[in-house]
C-alpha cells in the first residue's frame, strides 16, 4: 500500500465525512463561504483587484473612500482595495505554507515519539514542551531575529512557533490509539512497525491534527500581520495586510482607511476561520480528543 | 509540602533555560556576515584582525564562548548596544519598570474585570449576555493586537481626545494599553469563571447550604468563588506570556518605552546585543510567570502537588 494512496484516501474519507457537515450548519456555511470566496479572491486578485499593487499615484495620495478607490488610497496614492486583495494572497499563502510545514513536521514528530516511545519521546516532548508556554509572538521573533526579515524567515518563524501544538496533539492521539484492541491485533498478526503506523494509526489520528490545522491558519495569519506590521515579515512593495497597517500608522490622522481596512480583512478572516474551525470540530465530535493533549 | 514542590519546579526550569540560553546566543552565530568586518578599519592587516579577534574571544571553541557568554549575562554583563552605544544593562534596567507596570496592571484589569463578569453572568443567566460574552470571546482572541491599539487610538484619542496617543507620561498614557492586552484576558477570564461558578453550584454542599437557609450572596462569596478560584488561576498563570506578547505589540504600537519596543527597535536595526538581552529577559519573565502560575496553583490543590512530586 503507497503512503500517498493511504493519505489521499482517509483525508477523502475526512472531507467527505465532516467538511459537508461542517458546511450544512448555518454558520458553518457563512464561515466557509466566506473562505471559499477569500481564496478564489486571492488566486484571481491579478483578474479582480481593480488596478495594479504597486500603481503610485503621488496626486491622489491620503484620499477618502470614493469612486473609482472605494477603500481610500494611501500615502503614495496606491489604491488600498487592490493592496487588500493582493494582500490576501501574501496571508493566506504564507500562512498556509506555514502552518502545512509546521503540521508536516508536528505530525512526523509527534508520531514518532507517540509510537517509538522511549529515550526519544522523552527528549522531543522536552523541546516541545519548552517552546509550548512561550507566546507565539515571542517564538516567531527569536526566530526572525535569527534568519533576518522578510517572508521567508517569516513562514518558517511561524511554522516553528506553532509546531509544538501539532506534535504534543499528534502523539496525544498515537498513544491514546496504541492502546485500542485492533492496533493489538494488527501487532500480534505480525505487522510491521511502518504499516502499523502508517495504515491503521495515522489515518485515525489524522482528524483532530487537520482541524487544529485549520484554526491555526487563522493564528498565522494574525501572526504573520503582527510580524508584518513590525516591518519584519513582507518588505515593500510587497502587499501584507500587516505591514499595509504599518505604513499606514504614520498616516493615521491623514488616512484611517489605510489601516482600518486591512485589519478587517485580518480580523474577519481570522473569526470565520475559527467558526468554520468549531463547526468542524462539532461535525466530527472531537471535542474530547482535542482536549486530552 | 509547597516548598518542596517549588524547589523541583525550580530544578525542572535548569534544562529550559539552558536550551533558550543556547538558542538565543546563536542568533549571533547564524546571522549572515562577520561582525569583525565591521569593526576593521579599511587597509587593516591580517594581523590585526586576528588580534580583534582574539580580543573578542572569537578564537576560542564555540562552547567556551557560550560560558563566558553566560558567565557575563549572570553578572549582568550584557555588552555594549552597537547603535545606540550604550551599555545594554543600563537600557534594559531603564525599560523594565516600564514593561511590569504596564504587564502588572494588564494582569490585574483582566483578572478582576473578568471575574467580575463571569460571576455576573453566572448568577444572572441571561442568554443574550451569554452570547455577548461569547461573541466578546471570539473577537479578544482573534482580533490582531495591534490593530486594536490603533482603533481605540483613533476613537478615543484622535476623535474623543481623552488620552494620549503615544507616550508613558502619567496615568492616561497606560489606558489605552491595558485596555488593548487586557481585552482578549477579560474574555477569557469571564468565560473559565462563569463555566466554574456554574459546575460548583451544582455540587450537593450548596444544596445543603441553601437548605441551611444561607443568602445566596453568602453562599457565593464564602463558599462558591474559593471553589471556582482553581480553574481561574489555571488560566490566569496561562496568561503571563500572552500577556507579555501582548505588551511587545503595544508598547511598540503605543511608543511606550519598554522591554517589547527596545525589542521590535533593536531588531530593525539589528542591535544584536539589544536583542539577546531583552529576549532572555522576556523569555526568564514567561518562565517565572509559568511558575508562579504553577505554584499558586498547586498551594490550592493539593491533588496537583500528589500527582507530580
Amino acid at each position: 500500500m503507497k503512503v500517498s494512496g493511504m493519505a489521499a484516501r482517509s483525508l477523502d474519507a475526512f472531507a467527505r465525512m465532516s467538511i459537508g457537515r461542517a458546511f450544512a450548519s448555518g454558520v458553518g456555511m457563512v464561515a466557509g463561504g466566506f473562505l471559499v470566496l477569500l481564496v478564489l479572491v486571492a488566486v484571481f486578485a491579478p483578474w479582480i483587484a481593480p488596478f495594479d499593487y504597486a500603481d503610485q499615484n503621488l496626486m491622489n495620495a491620503n484620499a477618502a473612500p470614493a469612486w473609482p478607490h472605494l477603500l481610500g488610497t494611501d500615502e503614495f496614492g496606491r489604491d488600498v482595495l487592490s493592496r487588500v486583495i493582493y494582500g490576501a494572497r501574501t496571508s493566506l499563502s504564507v500562512s498556509a505554507t506555514a502552518i502545512g510545514i509546521s503540521m508536516a513536521a508536528g505530525m512526523t514528530l509527534g508520531a514518532a515519539a507517540g509510537y517509538f516511545g522511549g529515550m526519544f519521546e522523552r527528549v522531543v516532548m522536552t523541546v516541545v514542551d519548552l517552546t509550548w508556554s512561550f507566546p507565539d509572538i515571542l517564538l516567531a521573533l527569536i526566530f526572525v531575529a535569527i534568519l533576518g526579515p522578510g517572508l521567508t524567515s517569516t513562514t518558517f518563524a511561524i511554522a516553528i512557533a506553532y509546531l509544538a501544538q501539532f506534535t504534543r496533539l499528534t502523539r496525544a492521539q498515537i498513544v491514546r490509539l496504541k492502546r485500542e484492541t485492533f492496533i493489538e491485533a494488527t501487532i500480534n498478526l505480525g505487522a510491521k512497525p511502518s504499516h502499523i503506523l502508517l495504515k491503521h494509526l495515522m489515518p485515525n489520528a489524522i482528524a483532530p491534527v487537520i482541524v487544529v490545522g485549520i484554526l491555526a491558519i487563522g493564528d498565522g495569519i494574525v501572526l504573520e500581520a503582527t510580524l508584518g506590521f513590525f516591518g519584519l515579515g513582507a518588505q515593500p512593495p510587497t502587499p501584507s495586510w500587516g505591514a499595509m497597517m504599518s505604513s499606514g500608522t504614520a498616516q493615521l490622522f491623514l488616512s484611517p482607511w489605510v489601516i482600518i481596512f486591512p485589519g478587517v480583512a485580518v480580523a474577519v478572516t481570522v473569526i470565520a476561520v475559527n467558526l468554520f474551525g468549531d463547526e468542524l470540530i462539532r461535525a466530527l465530535d472531537i471535542r474530547d480528543r482535542l482536549r486530552g493533549a | 509540602m509547597i516548598l518542596r514542590y517549588t524547589l523541583q519546579r525550580l530544578m525542572m526550569l535548569i534544562p529550559v533555560s539552558f536550551a533558550i540560553s543556547v538558542v538565543i546566543f546563536m542568533i549571533v552565530y547564524l546571522l549572515p556576515g562577520d561582525p569583525i568586518d565591521n569593526l576593521l578599519r579599511v587597509g587593516s592587516s591580517a594581523e590585526d584582525r586576528a588580534a580583534l579577534i582574539a580580543r573578542y574571544g572569537l578564537d576560542r571553541p564555540l562552547l567556551v564562548q557560550y560560558f563566558v557568554w553566560v558567565g557575563n549575562m549572570f553578572q549582568g554583563e550584557f555588552g555594549e548596544a552597537i547603535v545606540l552605544r550604550r551599555p545594554v544593562a543600563d537600557l534594559v534596567v531603564q525599560n523594565l519598570p516600564y514593561s511590569l507596570t504596564l504587564g502588572g496592571l494588564a494582569f490585574l484589569f483582566s483578572s478582576i474585570v473578568g471575574m467580575a463578569l463571569g460571576a455576573i453572568s453566572a448568577v444572572v443567566r441571561n442568554p443574550v449576555l451569554d452570547r455577548f460574552v461569547r461573541g466578546f470571546i471570539l473577537l479578544g482572541s482573534t482580533v490582531p493586537g495591534f490593530w486594536l491599539a490603533l482603533l481605540l487610538i483613533l476613537f478615543f484619542s484622535v476623535n474623543l481626545g481623552w488620552f494620549p496617543v503615544s507616550g508613558a507620561g502619567g496615568w492616561k498614557a497606560l489606558v489605552l494599553p491595558v485596555l488593548t492586552i487586557g481585552f482578549g484576558g477579560v474574555a477569557l477570564v469571564a468565560r473559565v469563571t462563569r463555566v466554574a461558578l456554574l459546575d460548583a453550584g451544582r455540587e450537593d454542599f450548596v444544596t445543603l447550604l441553601h437548605a441551611k437557609g444561607l443568602s445566596s450572596g453568602t453562599i457565593l462569596f464564602r463558599h462558591l468563588m474559593p471553589h471556582a478560584l482553581l480553574p481561574v488561576v489555571t488560566i490566569l498563570a496561562l496568561r503571563i506570556g500572552w500577556i507579555l506578547g501582548g505588551a511587545v505589540t503595544v508598547e511598540f504600537v503605543f511608543g511606550r518605552p519598554g522591554l517589547g519596543s527596545l525589542l521590535i527597535r533593536s531588531l530593525g536595526q539589528r542591535d544584536y546585543p539589544v536583542v539577546q538581552a531583552c529576549l532572555l529577559m522576556l523569555a526568564l519573565a514567561v518562565m517565572l510567570g509559568t511558575l508562579i502560575g504553577d505554584v499558586a496553583q498547586a498551594s490550592m490543590d493539593p491533588r496537583i502537588r500528589e500527582k507530580k512530586s
